[in-house]
């Protein structure tokens, strides 16, 4: 089931046929039955079904004398790392238990004004630090086609609040494939637009080089609406690019007769799962088909990205979280004398996993090991990033690749964290690069959703969006079967 | 532990004293470094915070560009050599007062490097050159307040995010004497370059330490400690004193010294309770913040702006006005003043004349009232006016102090005060003549007497003049008119 596009939603609601409040009391209404029961989804960890409806009503007040918004009258769902003003923003964490912030993030501030309204925040893992939606202080989300599997992660509340028609976009967050991952394992698409494209203030960081605003669409048309409306420089992120914003959806006619895909061979290893490498040779024969040029490229430090992600994003996270330390918002337990309390504070306030980063990113940035991890890491980030400079200049306009190594896991299958890092081996290497990304569904496996991931250079999302519209369109059914 | 003095008699001669300081400057801007929030001083607690400086979830710094102009600007007057890309970066470490648990400073990229200054003048007549290691920029902490609620701290974050430069100077000051020149030089630069308020009690420069002994000859440089805490540059150098003293005690009784910090309390230093110097701060470099990078027009844009600093200045003022070193020295002591000064004198002529009045009246009236120059309610031209009576004769010198009395009091024109006052100076013969006869017979005693050739009792008469015509006789006729009458 899936709730109505974005652009229907627009359509309809400017010329009066329905009203955002209806929308919104539908919305509400179907995130009450899909969080119902022990079988629960446990999609949002905060929702004000009052204020949201208070504001679509606010919404249809002022619809006469404005010209219709982007999004006027789609609800979205806003992951719970991303400052809003009505709701808590608690990053699935017990160390913001009922943190609401005073300001807002941009780009929630520019859903509200392209005429978008929030109805809920979305659960994940705990600072965004997992790849399965498990390791929140709120318990798991499910996967809405498999209930005892993970809807992936980190921003797996609002892929499912996506997959489920609760609303036909959300916004997620991104440091080393959280929106594309659980887009792929839910069977809807998902964007990692260029690092810089998309307004980080108001994200809570987990790696400030790394982090990027992603948003999940039912399709790539409402993934490409959504992007529009919350891309774009802003004065308060010095991290922002000041680059126009084309419209993506002008790509839906594009086609991809003139476009080169390259297909980098790392992404498609001896181990690849041969069912995930059959629906992506499929895909790739589609777009063949549909004219564009098909090449084999390489990218061959790839197999650097897990272990340099891994240095990187712990090192900033370490330093990012620090602020998190009982003194002036948030959870708070004494203990003996300062350090006591801090000691009580964090080690309660944090799950394992975040204290498993935490400790990492101090460890690699200590005296004497900088050099050897960070300052390395560093350099090895480069040269993926320039792998990705040297494949787009030699011609080639985008690159496709499975999202992820396998169809979504059973909750609990997996306890090691290494083996749990694994899952983001195929789309870190984009927000190391600081590439725009997405995926979309290109069929299933045993029911469950697979994703292919398209690659472009910075800042080109347009053209990303262009073979996405031009693949969906082609697969068709195909993609949900 | 406590010392105040070596624990016993030590040759301190046969010691050399390094020391290198670091000296935090607060610049002069109307917001913070990196969000819009107020810097101003003396604000009721937390009242100038956002969600910036407060380090909310989710908030992000943005750079000052006002707060890079007056990093630059001081920078280039410390001769240093401004780079083209400086990076910004985190030192973490956990404090209450530390919002963001980093503070957002410069490491291994800073602003500026290798600059220095010129504290004074050797026996041998070269100058002493002290170096500058660097200059970078980062932001002010909280601050924490132990005495305002009983048994709790409480955090006032109104100085989280204020913009500092960060000196450091190379380890070439050789006494606590140099160090206080240093740090008087290094002030008067800054307050020329109008970058600080360089004000120590309001913590808008504040100085640490870094001192060791060696004994003379040696090359190496001994263990260092820091010395934290000082309140005025008179309490740096007696700091540097007694810690030196300590350096000398311990290392002549065979001991060594531990590298730590020492604060100092007006008297003595005692070590910190914290091992501050075990702090690992696990730079690296902000992410939230792009390099800085300067465009080379727009740094010598910045060196062409710079005013005339100290030096150039007091060179200019002995070829030009041909002043005496200690008008100099007392006459640029500062921009404001040194430019009150050079109005005067432009305007007037008679550079030494305007010296006299502004090194004495003026300066008086400043002391008295606590007023700054730039705010003196006598300006300039009307000074050089009031001087510009005087030499032409107009009014008296004794007039033309009460004149400046009421200007400073009025703010009016001299010329208007003299008129109204009746202070004009009568050189009229016919009167000055009727005034003359009038004493000559009040006093004709004193007056047989100085036809006698009692030759001082010519004061006394033309003060008597002076009295009945309210100070406004021209002296000098009337003395040419009192010795032609008597000799006549």
């Amino acid at each position: 089931m899936s709730a109505r596009s974005c652009a229907a939603l627009r359509q309809e609601t400017a010329a009066g046929r329905i009203t955002a409040s209806d929308t919104v009391r539908a919305a509400v209404a179907r995130a009450r039955e899909v969080g119902a029961g022990r079988e629960g989804l446990n999609v949002f960890v905060h929702r004000d079904d009052a204020d949201a409806l208070k504001q679509a009503g606010a919404l249809g007040e002022r619809l006469a004398d404005t010209t219709p918004g982007a999004l006027l009258g789609v609800p979205v769902a806003i992951k719970d790392n991303i400052a809003t003003l009505t709701m808590p923003t608690t990053c699935g964490s017990r160390i913001l238990e009922g943190y609401v912030s005073p300001y807002e993030a941009t780009v929630v501030k520019r859903l509200r004004e392209a005429g978008a309204i929030p109805i809920g925040k979305t659960n994940m893992d705990e600072f965004a630090m997992g790849s399965s939606t498990e390791h929140s202080a709120y318990g798991p989300t499910r996967n809405p086609i498999d209930h005892a599997r993970v809807p992936g992660g980190s921003s797996g509340g609002s892929a499912v609040a996506v997959a489920t028609g609760i609303v036909p976009i959300a916004l997620g967050s991104e440091t080393g494939g959280s929106v594309r991952q659980p887009a792929a394992f839910c069977g809807i698409v998902g964007v990692k637009p260029t690092y810089g494209r998309v307004s980080r203030f108001g994200l809570v960081a987990f790696a400030s080089s790394l982090d990027q605003v992603g948003v999940f669409g039912a399709t790539v048309d409402d993934a490409a609406r959504g992007l529009g409306a919350v891309a774009g420089h802003d004065p308060m992120d010095s991290t922002s690019a000041n680059i126009p914003v084309p419209e993506y959806q002008a790509g839906a006619d594009a086609g991809v007769k003139d476009l080169v895909v390259g297909l980098p061979k790392e992404y498609f290893p001896a181990s690849l799962d041969p069912e995930i490498r059959r629906l992506c040779d499929a895909a790739v024969e589609r777009l063949r088909g549909l004219g564009a040029t098909i090449r084999e490229v390489s990218l061959p430090h790839t197999d650097l990205a897990i272990p340099v992600y891994y240095i990187v994003a712990p090192a900033e996270a370490s330093s990012n979280l620090a602020r998190f330390d009982g003194v002036r918002y948030g959870f708070r337990l004494e203990g003996e004398g300062l350090r006591g309390m801090y000691e009580a504070t964090r080690s309660t306030g944090f799950g394992a996993e975040v204290t498993r980063r935490i400790l990492l990113g101090t460890y690699v940035l200590s005296a004497g090991y900088y050099d050897a991890y960070y300052r390395k890491a560093q350099q090895a980030r480069s040269l993926i990033a320039d792998d990705f400079r040297r494949v787009f200049e030699s011609g080639v306009h985008v690159l496709f690749t499975p999202t992820a190594p396998s169809t979504a896991f059973p909750i609990g299958a997996i306890s090691d964290p290494y083996e749990m890092y694994l899952s983001d081996i195929f789309t870190a290497t984009a927000n190391l690069a600081g590439v725009p990304a997405m995926s979309l569904p290109i069929g299933r496996l045993g029911g469950l959703p697979v994703g292919g991931q398209l690659l472009a250079p910075h800042f080109d999302e347009a053209r990303m969006f262009a073979a996405a519209y031009a693949l969906e369109r082609a697969l068709g059914e195909e993609a949900h079967r | 532990m406590t010392a105040t003095a070596p624990s016993r008699t030590v040759n301190l001669d046969a010691w050399e004293m390094v020391v290198g300081l670091e000296v935090h400057v607060q610049l002069k801007t109307r917001t913070k470094l990196f969000c819009s929030c107020s810097a101003d001083f003396g604000a009721a607690p937390n009242a100038n915070t956002c969600p910036v400086c407060l380090a909310l979830p989710g908030a992000l710094p943005v750079l000052n560009e006002r707060a890079v102009g007056l990093a630059t600007r001081a920078a280039l007057a410390l001769n240093c050599t401004v780079q083209p890309v400086s990076i910004f970066a985190r030192k973490n470490y956990f404090y209450p007062d530390l919002p963001k648990g980093y503070q957002i400073s410069q490491f291994d990229k800073p602003l500026a490097l290798d600059g220095w200054i010129e504290i004074g003048t050797r026996a041998a007549g070269s100058p002493i050159r002290i170096g500058i290691t660097r200059v970078h920029m980062e932001e002010d902490a909280g601050k924490s307040v132990h005495d305002r609620f009983p048994g709790v701290t409480a955090i006032d974050l109104n100085r989280s995010g204020v913009p500092l430069i960060e000196i450091v100077s190379e380890p070439d000051i050789r006494s606590a004497e140099q160090a206080g020149a240093y740090l008087r030089v290094l002030k008067q630069i800054l307050e020329y370059v109008d970058v600080s308020d360089v004000n120590m009690e309001e913590g808008s420069l504040r100085v640490d330490a870094n001192v060791s002994a060696r004994r003379r000859g040696e090359t190496k440089l001994g263990t260092k400690t820091e010395v934290k805490n000082m309140n005025s540059f008179s309490g740096v150098e007696r700091a540097l004193e007694v810690e030196f003293a300590r350096h000398v005690g311990v290392l002549e009784a065979g001991g060594m010294i531990e590298q730590q910090t020492m604060l100092w309390d007006g008297t003595a230093v005692r070590p910190a309770r914290s091992k501050e110097g075990s702090h690992d701060y696990r730079y690296f470099p902000e992410p939230d913040l792009p390099p800085l990078i300067l465009a080379t027009e727009w740094i010598d844009q910045v060196r062409k702006d710079l005013p005339e600093l100290p030096a150039a200045r007091r060179a200019r003022f002995a070829e030009d006005y041909k002043l005496s070193e200690y008008d100099i020295e007392v006459l640029t002591a500062n921009a404001r003043l040194a430019d009150y000064y050079e109005s005067v004198a432009r305007a007037h002529g008679e550079p030494k004349a305007a010296a006299n009045w502004v090194m004495g009246e003026v300066m008086a009236t400043l002391k008295t009232s606590g007023e700054d120059v730039a705010r003196f309610r006598v300006r300039p031209a009307d000074l050089a006016s009031l001087l510009g009576l005087v030499r032409d004769g107009v009014v008296s010198h004794t007039a033309a102090k009460q004149i400046f009395t009421r200007m400073v009091a009025t703010g009016d024109p001299p010329a208007q005060i003299a008129e109204r006052e009746g202070l004009i100076k009568i050189d009229d013969d016919a009167q000055l003549a009727v005034w003359l006869e009038e004493v000559i017979a009040e006093n004709p005693a004193e007056a047989e007497r100085l036809r006698n050739g009692e030759k001082k009792l010519q004061g006394v008469l033309i003060g008597a003049v002076m009295k009945k015509s309210k100070g406004r006789a021209d002296p000098k006729k009337l003395n040419q008119l009192l010795t032609a009458r008597l000799t006549s």
